[in-house]
């Protein structure tokens, strides 16, 4: 008889279902997967590092950079653990608005994942039509800070500015004319929040469209249904979090039991799982989107009552308004201040975890009371969840990997850091 | 309440001479252990049905060289100049010929991790500082939490902290062939090499890194008087 023998083969690092660039060194009999050794770092910049050289605000651009389709949610928790450090309070109308962002930012990052894991396993349309709406957040992004996607919205104290009171439009051109165009600013008339209340009043609407094509769907049940099934024990002794967690049944949610900005105060479910497989975490993703939904809603309807101020009133680490700088001495010396040599933090350390779309995202904060931090460790949930590749696709056909990945809802940057 | 509410407390009471110290601050709890007595505590927490520990989120490598160093002098004044905020040996200001050497502080790295308990919902940090600086060394923890088992590959790739018990020790971020641990202190911020594809050999090549060591803004400790009154403008609210 012939001598059959295992072999081994790389998946990736160009890999277009390796979502950036993993490295899997996969040992094979045949389909099966025997071993699963996941090669990463080929992204590491050193990002804790190159915190350490710089003033703490001058950082906060990094943090977009790591998880780079939850860009908010990953400030939201490097300036919590500097706000811990000096103790500020945040006004109550920033914290409105940074809870209003972290779940915009939740529905990117969730419309990102059903789009790409679609396309993984085979369903090229829900790409398409993810996309169209996070078009329209991206838009909110741009209005409130510039930039589409690495925003540095949050800082230290609050938010940098308050909410546009008026929503760019579109220009007529050869993309957008007529009727079209017409349609196009029809939810561009008033402010932000105006424009978010008509998106969330769509946006149930579109979701039904993207579970019309899913959930139903024979082969994409067939792919995810009872593929990567992972225990409740399993999940906590691999120090799974967010959707990961919740898809096997264990309902953890930070922003319930440890809430931080104004999440005590809004109305949502935690939607969780029952057998822990793909099919369910794709379940749980796609619930959080509508309860997303609903937290907007509330966020919205609080910030159009309640205007006030969005950062602290403290010049040590937040500027003056240019007003007062080009009238103030005071102010400009701050304003110098600030933008050289930042404002030191007291020594000491923090721990400071916000639920991130993908899980428990942290800043682990050592302050030795400098002006820069003396470490940062940056706790990724991706890094976690990737980790337990080997045991869960062990026996997986080598297709289930590529589902695997998908659900998982890796993002290198965060891993990489 | 009957029982004792601090978690300081508690564990004072359960581990008596296994913890060196523990603090609680801003609702934070910080506990110091010892090596020899760091997989004995860490099972203890995971198992006795008081914590529960069952996740470990967080294992993170620390470098404690140049606590507390700065590069300004902020509590004298000098006649020297601006050349004291350029001059200094701060994160990003040395390459590797010039790194800071034979400095005296004892017990440079530390391993802390951060423990989550579900069914309490309460968090805690546990520390454990390595007793050689040549060799540092912890027992691996990958035996209670199998999840450790990158995060301990991390902090003895850009450490090398040693896991002692740990079934696959390799680097993980760093590029293969990697020399150094990158995150200690006195590594370099620019590194050591670089690399460039060279057309003539027709292969990737690595060379000595070509760029300056520059940091613009130094780094500072302020405890004047500013801060002070922060700090008692905040208890006069507080209380």
């Amino acid at each position: 008889m012939e001598e059959i023998r295992n072999y081994t083969m790389n998946f990736g690092p160009q890999h277009p279902a390796a979502h950036g660039v993993l490295r899997l060194v996969l040992e094979m009999d045949g389909e099966t997967v025997v071993r699963a050794d996941p090669h990463i770092g080929l992204l590491h910049r050193g990002t804790e590092k190159l915190a350490e050289s710089k003033p703490f605000n001058q950082s906060i651009g990094y943090m977009d950079r790591l998880d780079y389709v939850s860009m908010m949610c990953n400030e939201h928790a490097y300036v919590r653990a500097i706000e811990n450090l000096m103790q500020l309070e945040i006004p109550d109308r920033a914290q409105w608005i940074r809870t209003m962002f972290d779940e915009i930012t939740r529905i990117l990052n969730h419309l990102m994942w059903i789009g790409s894991n679609g396309l993984d396993l085979g369903a090229m349309a829900v790409f398409l039509y993810a996309f169209r709406e996070r078009e329209e957040l991206m838009d909110c992004y741009e209005a409130v800070s510039g930039a589409r996607m690495h925003a540095t919205y949050y800082r230290p104290g609050g938010v940098y500015r308050d909410l546009p009171i008026q929503m760019p439009k579109y220009k007529e051109s050869r993309w957008h004319k007529g009727d079209d165009l017409k349609r196009f600013n029809s939810w561009r008339e008033g402010s932000m929040l105006d424009y978010l209340d008509a998106f969330c009043a769509d946006f149930p609407g579109k979701v039904d469209e993207y579970e019309e094509l899913l959930t139903g769907n024979r082969i994409w049940k067939q792919r995810t249904v009872d593929i990567g099934i992972i225990p409740p024990d399993l999940a906590k002794a691999w120090g799974m979090s967010g959707p990961m967690l919740r898809g096997s049944g264990i309902a953890w949610d930070l922003r319930k039991k440890q809430p931080y900005a104004k999440y005590a105060e809004v109305d949502f479910d935690i939607p969780v799982g029952v057998n822990g497989d793909c099919y369910d975490r794709y379940l749980v993703r796609v619930e959080e989107m509508r309860q997303s939904n609903r937290i907007i809603q509330q966020c919205v309807a609080w910030l159009r009552a309640n205007p006030g101020p969005v950062i602290v009133r403290n010049f040590k680490v937040a500027p003056p308004s240019r007003e007062e700088m080009k009238n103030d001495m005071e102010a400009l010396i701050h304003h110098f201040k600030l933008f050289t040599e930042g404002y030191c933090v007291p020594a000491g350390e923090t721990y400071a975890a916000v639920e991130a779309p993908k899980g428990e995202f942290a800043c682990y904060l050592i302050s030795d009371g400098a002006n820069k931090p003396f470490r940062c460790k940056l706790r990724a949930p991706g890094f976690a969840h990737l980790s337990s590749m080997d045991t869960i696709v062990r026996g997986h056909m080598l297709a289930d990997v590529v589902a695997m990945i998908g659900t998982y809802d890796v993002v290198f940057g965060e891993i990489d850091r | 309440m009957s029982e004792p509410t601090s978690l300081v407390r508690r564990l004072e009471v359960q581990l008596g001479s296994k913890m060196v110290s523990g603090v609680e601050v801003n609702g934070e709890t910080t506990i110091e252990v010892l090596p020899e007595n760091w997989l004995a505590v860490a099972r203890m927490l995971r198992d006795d049905a008081a914590w529960q520990f069952d996740l470990c989120v967080d294992v993170s490598g620390v470098d404690y060289l140049s606590y507390g160093q700065v590069e300004w002098d902020t509590t004298d004044a000098t006649s020297e100049g601006f050349s004291r905020g350029v001059e200094g040996k701060g994160p990003g200001r040395f390459d590797w010929a010039h790194r800071p050497r034979n400095v005296d502080f004892p017990r440079r790295f530390a391993v802390v991790v951060h423990l989550l308990s579900l069914n309490h919902n309460h968090r805690l940090r546990m520390r454990a500082f390595c007793a050689d600086d040549e060799l540092p060394k912890v027992p691996s923890l990958v035996d209670i939490w199998p999840g450790v088992n990158w995060f301990e590959r991390e902090a003895f790739d850009l450490f090398g902290i040693v896991f002692e018990g740990h079934p696959d020790l390799r680097r993980i971020l760093t590029d293969y062939g990697f020399v150094g641990h990158a995150f200690r202190k006195d590594f370099p911020l620019i590194g050591n090499v670089e690399v460039r594809y060279d057309p003539e050999k027709k292969r990737v090549v690595y060379e000595p890194v070509s760029i300056e060591p520059r940091v613009l803004v130094p780094r500072t400790i302020r405890d004047d008087s500013r801060y002070e009154q922060a700090e008692a403008e905040r208890e006069a609210r507080n209380k």
